[in-house]
């Protein structure tokens, strides 16, 4: 099943480069539905597979795009280790490539961070049909500019993920989750007030009047955390944190348009209408309302923040949130310099990219 | 300014001064060679090169203007922090401003609620944590030249400190930033969200070594003061053992907040210099911060301890109390100065390389510094496989900075030899360009200069550093090869 098809993958670029047909980067398609719609012709990633290099003792795990993400997690998994940003499958084909690509995180985010912080270095093919590589395997690394990272999140529009290099995190001892009955308001005020003191927490969201706050850590740190806090002890953590993660949770399954809000976590509640999910102790809300974008985009704002179409409407239209003027040419610059005939996943991220 | 100094400048340089003057108050702008002086180097001091002209702005207006004008005469800009850069990243330009940014000192906004600080490019990193401190918050990286030491300099050589290893590095910790293009151009990046729109360019931006932009403002993470923090210092017969017991710490699914490593010069330099109680009998010491709630530290000072007594460590001790603690992190953060005077001149190294390869690498580092007559203090952030081995030397002995820079490439030769990489905190600056013609093959680095194109594309901000041209790594080659060897046999890539 491993496979290094990187010369098939580079192959292709050329012919796209010389027949001029962009390219619609795929891993497992089990995000499918995220950003634009891209234009051209699909190209599989599914097949260039296989974990490289896993030392656990190193924190340090090396693997080929197409990847799947649960032999990732398995691997991991059999050393007591994670991808500590939690990171959405969204499907069971998520491949690796395909969440870097993406850089979605999970309900973990705020207290570990996010996929962008634990890419150390990636293989890539440019626009150009040149195999790149950048970052290492190190834990610190600054030789050269962070292209790393930059692809995380870029949705293949700079360039085919070929090979990623993650740091990973032993797995906490020990992980319980508090419930407690309250209105929005008094979750957000709770969320903000823990997380200004040093406590385990590891995920807060709030959903139909209940507060959730996952701690994680050692036994004992983790039961001081718990008397401090208060709280009902909820039994069903695990598959409730992987319904949030993954949008199986009965918020996210309604048909009306899913919006995702990054917002500053202290940020008030806002006064759309529509149904709420309050996620990241408050850095990110997701929203169910069929609103227009401009109405939903300009409260974001307002706030300090920005907002997202993540599920649901055309996506042709403008999705992620509006750039502003200077932004947007530098972006273009980036992407011209990345893949200067613009054959990789054209339009995913933004029409001019 | 006397009218002297500008007497002697060249009439293209005198040209600049006086438009440079209409910008900015005669005071903030140093053009004699007396003036500028302080500015002819940073913390890499090998490396001196009087500037063309200083400017000192307090506005981020004056900053736009600067940039313009320079943009449009055509002149080169290096931005400054406080200077204290180890890699030659604020080495002034004869032709050139230097950019210094030393007045941006204000605190903008602290915002409890959200975690975060909104601070000028100028605030000292220290400073950031003490204005935090009322709310119980602080700001994690802290490199060991924190007191004095900018953000903004932070940001652009995406600095570390010593609680790097599980709060990460500035990257980690910089959630926004507002700067200026070469071509004067505002951008924002970020804010108080965990993330932005479009592509990461926070991460482009944090390790950038001024080359991109001209950092004005800084958003960065505030975290909740740990309810306890506790050190324990091991001692070790044996360098390579110590190396080990890093090893045994990590893969037991401990993540300290911090894990430093010293060797026996390191450590008795540091003793001599601040009297911080460390075995000075002890061939290597490591110090193991944990932190977090009060309970989990006492269990974990426990594992730790027995980890280090089973892996090789003749001695344990726990600091007594909060006076102990900061007094043995007061040996390791004055480790520096205190190496400094062992020698007339040390050079300081910043390869990173896989945890698992430290013994190896030491024991390797040793033999060097018998080949080359040079002594070695190692003295280095070891749970993230991050070295600093500082070399001593005495450049007023002929030869002998040759030879420590050759023993330097050398070290750098064996961090990627075994997989690791020239530059873990410190950057390129002008010093590791050479190296940096190894690390990386030709088409990676014309794929940097690219970057560097789309945000500076007649490329004035601090031109000729952190990543080498194309022609300088073959002529580094070929003048290699003509002598006979190649710097790096194995290695190189075109
Ligand atoms: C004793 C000592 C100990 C040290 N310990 C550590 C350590 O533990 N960890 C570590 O990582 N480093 C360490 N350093 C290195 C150094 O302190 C860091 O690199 C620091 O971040 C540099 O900050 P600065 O303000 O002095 O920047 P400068 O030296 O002034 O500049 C550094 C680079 O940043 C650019 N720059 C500065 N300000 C701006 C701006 N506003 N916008 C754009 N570019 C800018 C400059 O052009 C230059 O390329 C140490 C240095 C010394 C002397």
């Amino acid at each position: 099943m491993d496979a290094d098809h990187s010369a098939a993958l580079l192959a292709s670029v050329q012919e796209a480069l010389a027949q001029k047909i962009p390219l619609r980067i795929a891993g497992g398609n089990s995000k499918a539905f995220y950003g634009r719609q891209p234009a051209g012709k699909p190209l599989s990633m599914a097949d260039h597979r296989g974990i490289l290099r896993y030392e656990p003792g190193e924190l340090v795990i090396t693997a080929r795009a197409g990847t799947p993400l649960s032999e990732i997690e398995a691997a991991l998994d059999a050393h007591r280790q994670m991808l500590p940003f939690e990171p959405p499958h969204f499907g069971p084909g998520a491949t690796l490539g395909g969440t870097i690509a993406c850089g979605l995180s999970g309900p973990r985010r705020p207290y570990a961070g996010a996929a962008r912080d634990f890419v150390l270095g990636v293989k890539i093919i440019n626009g150009r049909g040149e195999v790149l590589k950048f970052g290492g395997e190190v834990m610190k690394n600054v030789a050269g500019f962070d292209a790393a990272r930059l692809m995380t999140g870029a949705l293949g529009t700079l360039g085919i993920l070929l090979e990623i290099s993650l740091k990973v995190a032993p797995k906490p001892h020990h992980e319980v989750t508090l419930t407690r009955s309250c209105s929005a308001q008094q979750a957000l005020e709770t969320m903000t007030a823990l997380a200004r003191q040093p406590l385990p927490l590891s995920a807060a969201c709030f959903s139909n009047d209940t507060l959730y706050l996952r701690l994680s850590g050692s036994e004992s740190g983790v039961r001081a955390a718990r008397e401090k806090i208060g709280g009902d002890l909820f039994s069903d953590q695990t598959s409730f944190w992987r319904q949030v993660r993954e949008h199986t949770h009965d918020f996210f399954k309604s048909g009306t348009l899913l919006w995702r809000l990054s917002l500053p976590p202290a940020a008030p509640l806002l006064s759309l209408p529509g149904l709420w999910f309050i996620d990241w102790g408050g850095a990110q809300r997701w929203l169910r309302n069929p609103l227009p974008a401009d109405v939903i985009r300009a409260t974001a704002v307002k706030l300090g923040g920005h907002a997202m179409l993540f599920r649901g409407g055309e996506h042709t239209g403008s999705v992620f949130h509006p750039l502003p003027p200077a932004l947007l040419a530098l972006h273009k610059r980036l992407k011209n310099v990345f893949d200067p005939q613009g054959i990789f996943n054209p339009g995913r991220l933004y029409a001019e990219l | 300014m006397p009218k002297s100094a500008t007497a002697a400048l060249s009439p293209d340089l005198n040209a600049q001064v006086s438009a440079l003057h209409r910008i900015l108050p005669p005071e903030a702008v140093l053009a004699g060679a007396e003036e500028s002086r302080p500015y002819e180097c940073d913390g890499l001091t090998a490396y001196r090169n009087p500037p063309g002209v200083v400017c000192l702005p307090d506005n981020a207006h004056q900053v736009q203007e600067i940039l313009r004008l320079c943009a449009q005469m055509h002149v080169p800009v290096v931005a400054r922090g406080a200077g204290t850069g180890l890699s030659g990243g604020a080495l002034p330009l004869s032709h050139g401003v230097l950019l210094s940014l030393a007045k941006f000192t204000r605190i903008l906004e602290l915002d409890p609620d959200n975690r975060t600080a909104r601070v000028e490019c100028g605030v000292r990193n220290l400073a950031i944590s003490e204005a935090a401190a009322p709310y119980g918050l602080y700001y994690a990286p802290d490199p060991s030249s924190q007191i004095v030491c900018t953000i903004g300099g932070n940001v652009a050589e995406n600095s570390g400190g010593v609680h790097c290893l599980k709060y990460g590095l500035t990257v980690h910790n910089v959630l926004g930033l507002k700067l200026l293009t070469m071509n004067g151009e505002l951008l924002e990046l970020g804010g108080n969200t965990l993330d932005t729109p479009g592509y990461d360019l926070l991460a482009l931006l944090n390790g950038s070594e001024g080359l991109l932009g001209v950092i004005l403002e800084v958003t960065v993470k505030l975290l909740p003061k740990p309810e306890r923090a506790q050190l324990v210092l091991a001692a070790f017969h044996d360098v390579a053992q110590a190396g080990m017991a890093v090893g045994a710490i990590l893969g037991a699914g401990i993540i300290p907040a911090g894990l430093e490593m010293m060797d026996n010069l390191a450590l008795r330099a540091a003793e001599n210099y601040t009297r911080a109680g460390y075995p000075v009998d002890a061939a290597a010491i490591l110090l193991c911060e944990l932190d977090g709630a009060n309970e989990e530290v006492s269990e974990l000072i426990m594992r730790v301890r027995d980890l280090l007594l089973a892996n090789g460590a003749y001695e344990a001790h726990t600091a007594r109390d909060e006076t102990e603690r900061l007094r043995l992190w007061a040996g390791r953060k004055s480790a520096f100065p205190a190496v400094g005077r062992l020698a007339p001149d040390y050079y300081c190294m910043d390869g990173t390389i896989p945890r698992n390869r430290l013994p190896e690498v030491l024991t390797r580092i040793a033999g060097l510094s018998q080949h080359y007559r040079l002594r070695v203090a190692n003295v280095f952030h070891a749970g993230d496989g991050n070295l600093h081995p500082l070399i001593l030397y005495d450049a007023n002995q002929p030869g002998e900075l040759k030879q420590a820079e050759e023993f330097g490439a050398k070290i750098l030769e064996l961090c990627l030899e075994v997989g690791g990489t020239i530059t873990g905190e410190h950057g390129v600056g002008v010093e590791k360009l050479n190296q940096m013609c190894v690390q990386f093959a030709s088409a990676e680095l014309a794929q940097f200069h690219e970057i560097k194109y789309a945000f500076d594309p007649k490329g004035l901000l601090n031109p000729g550093k952190a990543v080498p041209t194309l022609q300088r790594c073959a002529e580094f080659g070929a003048m290699h090869v003509h002598h006979g060897k190649l710097p790096f046999p194995g290695l190189e890539r075109f």
